[in-house]
């Protein structure tokens, strides 16, 4: 094979069958993709299904703590798994911009087949086109996740209610700083790293331990303060949040005093939000403390009538103040 | 999230609010020309926890905010033209005279790259030597002698395709129109802490020895802003005006020298025109002549539109603490973050923004 990706790659012909067998059946293969039908044959999953489908794009390529194929397959498996759903099949397709690194594939590929492997889902069904040089930035991946509804009923964004604990799995803003620093550019050494992980297994458990989780949902793009904006909206109530509660690592928290940026907006990977009735949190807690996933959890809030649709943050010196929505993305500062 | 900081420390901090609580037992009215510390006072909650007898007020301290229209449409013109740009994030979403942005032409096909330091836009030209670079060159002493190192490096390699849109601003005569200004009544100024690590203390001396007017230089977090209103608050009860260095971790009284002297190689002062705050003798940066050959006005000669701003908004009145954004009849309607009218609302250090997004 070529050491870069060709046009012919995505021909469908010949080209596009040595990709297949050489990357993606190497890394990724199992009976069910390997039967190279056009769709994927589902015989053993029933009952309440969740599916979820997110595309993948990001720069670098690589970064501290993954890539941008474990973050296709985390970010769609904990979409599935904040159904309260466990996710099982995933469906993957690549758009490659023409003059790709082939082992820079490879290694996507196989980062892919090592997270799919540890979060217990296999890839069934797939696609690959190459577009011209300068069509497309280097890769972007899609995924679509298939799981079965374990609770009953399923968390939503429109079940928090007044008297509810507002729980965060762990520290916030690592992966949105760790992009940043690495993006070219910024000359800004540090140790952090992003937090792409896997959270379908320790949702599980929460849902089979604890019971009634009325809202889980993964603070990505927009970071804690949008996720939790978009919550209150959707239940039509006030989230109040403790700041001195909100776990953030000191690395991080000074690399965004330095940046003028706030932890609350940055993304995150590998963290979510559960709320769930006030008597439930100790128990939560335990049972997501106990998990890699959820060592740094806390109790940072709870929900009220208060005004609907609006979160407040109860500083550390006791103010308080609204913690709104951003416009747009958040921006570096200058002076 | 991390306490270890002992300038956050919040028992350290409420004890200093209780001793400003039991001193403020008439109005005090203060003033920040820092739009970092405009944020910090917010995002603490330092704004929720003021007795009422103490109104804060946010000044000309933003470098967006200040920049003026005419030097907003002119960068924007110069996206019109073959050049790569380089700019610092803050400036992508300012709107022009006619609601363009830098933004808005990147989407339609103008290269604008967000930059961190001047020398990552040296950089970028070096990267591009075909290219023409242009950095936009806004801020306050704090980035105008990083902005002449970079050229003097560039001057030194003769790298020939590196520009600078210069805008910068100087605080001291800034305040001193303030200070001067009637109509304007502030009974102590927190003094930016950034900036005065360049220029030291000496430069703001005049605001108590010839306006009475008590002033500290402060560090950003809510211990030394509310230390330093401490201070300010005392000064003001025993009618004993000076300035005070209160951020002496970072800034010395003689300010950076060096730092100073590669400004001024490179730099002269211009009379020029800040939004809000119209025209002021001496408180801009333009090239010396060694220097002008990286002019992009000189190289590019941009047309900007006529300055047409909106005569509702009241950035000005806002930005010489004459009314609060909520007193601005635009301010949550018409002019909000997603259609900012002024630059005020698009800054995140902007007083406006910093209202809409934090006020309860």
């Amino acid at each position: 094979m070529s050491d870069r990706v060709l046009l012919d790659y995505g021909s469908g012909g010949k080209a596009s069958q040595r990709l297949i067998r050489e990357i993606f059946l190497k890394h990724l293969g199992n009976p069910g993709l390997n039967r190279l039908d056009d769709a994927a044959f589902i015989e053993d999953i029933s009952g309440p299904l969740a599916v979820s489908t997110d595309t993948f794009t990001i720069f670098p390529l690589f970064f501290p703590g993954g890539d941008i194929g474990s973050l296709a397959v985390h970010g769609t498996v904990n979409d599935v798994a904040m159904l309260g759903a466990e996710p099982r099949y995933l469906s993957c397709a690549f758009l490659l911009e023409e003059g790709l690194d082939m082992q820079d594939l490879d290694r996507i590929a196989a980062s892919m087949g090592r997270a799919a492997a540890e979060c217990g889902v296999q890839v069934i069904t797939g696609d690959t086109k190459v577009v011209p040089r300068g069509a497309a930035d280097k890769m972007f991946i899609n995924t679509t996740g298939i799981g079965m509804v374990i609770a009953d009923p399923a968390p939503s964004g429109s079940r928090a209610e007044p008297g509810d604990a507002v729980l965060i799995s762990g520290t916030l803003g690592d992966h949105g700083l760790a992009i940043l620093t690495h993006r070219q550019g910024l000359k800004f050494e540090t140790d952090i790293q992003s937090d792409s992980q896997a959270l379908n297994t320790l949702t599980s458990r929460l849902v089979r331990e604890v019971g009634d989780v009325h809202v889980l949902r993964d603070p990505t793009r927009g970071g804690l303060a949008t996720t939790l904006n978009e919550i209150a909206v959707q239940s039509g109530c006030e989230i109040l949040l403790n700041e001195e509660q909100i776990p953030v690592r000191s690395e991080v928290q000074g690399g965004c005093s330095f940046l003028g940026l706030d932890p609350l907006y940055l993304a995150n990977e590998g963290k979510f939000i559960c709320i769930l009735p006030g008597e439930l949190a100790e128990k939560a807690l335990e049972v997501m403390r106990s998990h890699p996933a959820g060592r740094d959890a806390a109790l940072i809030g709870h929900v009220r009538e208060g005004q609907k649709g609006r979160v407040v943050l109860r500083t550390s010196l006791g103010g308080h103040r609204l913690l709104d929505m951003l416009e747009g993305e958040q921006l570096p500062r200058i002076c | 999230m991390n306490l270890s900081n002992e300038f956050r420390d919040p028992d350290l901090c409420r004890n200093i609010l209780d001793q400003i609580q039991h001193m403020a037992d008439t109005p005090f009215r203060f003033m920040e020309v820092c739009g970092t510390h405009t944020v910090s006072i917010f995002q603490s909650g330092i704004k929720s926890l003021l007795p009422e007898n103490i109104s804060h007020l946010s000044g000309p301290g933003c470098p967006v905010c200040v920049t003026h229209d005419s030097e907003v449409n002119t960068f924007l013109a110069l996206a019109e033209e073959d050049v790569l740009l380089a700019t610092f994030g803050d400036l992508m979403r300012v709107p022009g005279s006619r609601g363009e942005s830098l933004k808005r032409a990147q989407a339609r096909g103008a290269r604008v790259n967000v930059v961190y330091s001047p020398f990552d836009a040296l950089q970028l030209a070096l990267d591009n030597p075909s290219q023409n670079v242009v950095f936009l060159a806004v801020g306050f002493e704090t980035t105008a002698p990083t902005v002449a190192a970079t050229l003097k490096v560039a001057a030194q390699q003769q790298v020939g395709n590196f520009f600078i849109l210069p805008m910068h601003k100087l605080v001291p005569p800034a305040l001193k129109a303030l200070a001067s200004d009637q109509d304007i009544r502030v009974d102590g100024l927190l003094l930016p802490g950034h900036v005065s690590t360049i220029i030291g203390l000496e430069p703001y001396i005049f605001l108590a020895e010839d306006h009475n007017i008590p002033a500290v230089i402060s560090g950003f977090e809510p211990l030394d802003i509310l230390q330093s209103m401490l201070i300010l608050l005392r000064m003001h009860k025993e009618n004993s005006p000076a300035v005070i260095n209160n951020y002496k971790r970072a800034v010395s009284d003689g300010g950076n020298p060096r730092a100073r002297e590669v400004m001024q190689e490179v730099f002269q002062p211009v009379d020029t025109a800040w939004r809000g705050l119209g025209d002021i003798p001496a408180s801009g940066l333009s090239l010396r002549d060694e220097y002008r050959g990286f002019d992009a006005r000189e190289r590019y000669q941009p047309a900007p539109l006529h300055a047409e701003a909106n005569p509702a908004c009241k950035c000005g009145q806002v930005l010489k603490g004459k009314i609060l954004p909520p007193q601005c009849p635009l301010f949550a309607s018409v002019c909000t973050p997603a259609e900012p009218v002024g630059p005020c609302m698009v800054s995140t250090e902007g007083s406006c923004a910093a209202f809409f997004k934090y006020s309860l």
